[in-house]
């Protein structure tokens, strides 16, 4: 009982929804105030973030005529709560509370949001959308590779040093920071253009390119549903960055003052992320999948081999 | 005051509709996105559909082509919303007036669709963009809940039906 009571705080209050929401929605403002300044200009006020989902929550909701309804409404609220139990589990783990193999359900529910967009924008029975989902399943196919591989050589670069077996965990993964190896710095910075296609930030926001598609994905939704669309993205905007600070950088000590070095890795994710945003063009689709399956796909084989080589000769650089 | 309505004067998305303008409105409007005025600033944000928006920009005469297409695009938005018209063209037809190819400003267009809509006007050839922060500012502070605006119209049905 208690542990089902301590379950349901952690998911709802604490590392969870309200926490996660929070952070969002600052992570959000971030995004559009970086934006602003790289463009010479002021920004959006530091509520503007909260301001836009209250509005979307007061809204009229409009379902299409030929849409699925059940299917319609349901996947923001599947892609909603996919974020939320991810940003649970990376932040128990940040918390020291992990078992073995979280590493591959973090995995599995980052794919969550990509699903719940295909699976909304297809019950949408709008041509615009059907365009927007096709892309985003291309996309989800391209980066999953590279992705899949990044984490291969994290496991690589941690068993080494752990116990057998807890190489799968985050906790224990993120008592080390690959990335000062020759093939974890490779491997993250792959990772880190991964999570911007996740993210749907430029260069790869080739599904709900506004210019082209409308907003594609997204084009049918209005109201509380898209409100609930925006919380998701204001939700990865926290897990995902988080995500590469556990696997890659070392995680986030929650202890004493080293909290701030935690704080300030997973801002530099950030604003990495944002940077890359703001100074790249848009690719187009088949760009974008050769540039994941050819470049990073190569790039990443020659990563795992050399974490394999330097796990095999005890060369901890490699 | 009422939380909706806060949220909806604090963050107002516009779509940008042309019913037939000489592409001069649109310029404007354009720049009211650019660093010199930034209207992020205010939370007002430029999206690609309709059923995103809280405000309509509505520029040009409003042409027999086009008046469909404008009454679809005010069926799509998801209420509450506002319509701007702006420039001259939109607010009574301008130079055009009389034309053969002149379905009526935007307002009567909109009214055809829906009686209660809330329409604000920009006059100008073409208005400059600080008269359409100018609009934009007046228009809001003119919302009140009292209006019908922000509680009791939300779910109203529209009148005419699309066929």
């Amino acid at each position: 009982m208690i542990d089902a009571a301590q379950n349901v705080f952690w998911i709802l209050v604490f590392p969870g929804l309200a926490f996660t929401l929070a952070v969002g929605l600052f992570a959000s403002w971030l995004v559009r105030k970086v934006s602003a300044v790289v463009q010479y200009r002021v920004g959006p006020p530091i509520y503007q973030p909260m301001a836009d989902v209250m509005k979307l929550m007061g809204k009229e909701i409009l379902i299409p005529q030929d849409a699925h309804r059940v299917t319609f409404i349901a996947a923001p609220l599947v892609g909603f709560s996919g974020v939320l139990l991810l940003s649970t589990v990376l932040w128990l783990a940040t918390a020291g509370v992990s078992y073995v193999g979280d590493i591959v359900v973090a995995m599995y529910l980052m794919v969550f949001p990509s699903l719940a967009l295909i699976l909304g924008s297809s019950a949408s029975a709008s041509p615009h959308a059907a365009v927007g989902a096709g892309r985003e399943m291309k996309l989800v196919l391209s980066y999953e590779l590279p992705l899949v591989l990044a984490i291969v050589v994290v496991i690589l670069k941690a068993a080494g040093s752990v116990e057998p077996g807890q190489q799968l965990s985050l906790a224990a993964i993120s008592q080390h920071a690959p990335v000062l190896s020759v093939s974890g710095a490779l491997a993250f910075l792959v990772a880190l253009l991964c999570i911007q296609a996740k993210l749907g930030f430029v260069p790869f926001d080739i599904a709900e390119s506004e210019t082209e598609l409308a907003s594609g994905v997204m084009i049918e939704y209005s109201g509380a549903l898209l409100g609930v669309w925006k919380l998701m993205q204001a939700m990865m905007l926290v897990a995902l960055p988080l995500f590469l600070v556990v696997a890659f950088l070392g995680g986030i000590d929650l202890s004493g003052p080293s909290v701030l070095w935690g704080i300030g890795k997973f801002v530099l994710v950030l604003v990495l992320v944002i940077l890359i945003k703001n100074t790249n063009p848009r690719v187009r689709i088949d760009q974008a999948m050769r540039f994941f399956w050819f470049y990073c796909g190569t790039a990443l084989v020659a990563a795992v081999i050399l974490a394999s080589v330097g796990a095999a000769y005890r060369i901890p650089w490699l | 005051m009422d939380w909706k309505l806060w949220a909806l004067k604090k963050s107002i998305w516009v779509f940008h509709v042309n019913a037939g303008a000489c592409n001069n409105c649109d310029i404007e409007i354009v720049n009211l996105l650019t660093p010199k005025f930034d209207v992020e600033r205010f939370g007002i944000k430029l999206v690609g559909s309709p059923r995103h928006a809280d405000a309509l920009l509505v520029t040009g005469v409003g042409t027999r082509q086009a008046a469909k297409r404008v009454q679809e695009v005010y069926r799509q938005t998801s209420k509450p919303c506002v319509v701007f018209c702006m420039g001259a063209c939109a607010c009574g037809m301008g130079i055009f007036e009389g034309g053969y190819h002149v379905a009526g400003p935007i307002d009567s267009i909109i009214h055809e669709v829906d009686p209660n809509a809330i329409i604000a006007y920009v006059p100008g050839c073409p208005p400059k963009p600080q008269a359409m922060i100018m609009g934009v500012v007046k228009a809001l502070a003119a919302l009140q809940p009292k209006e019908k605006y922000a509680t009791e119209r939300v779910g109203q049905a529209v009148l005419a039906n699309p066929g």
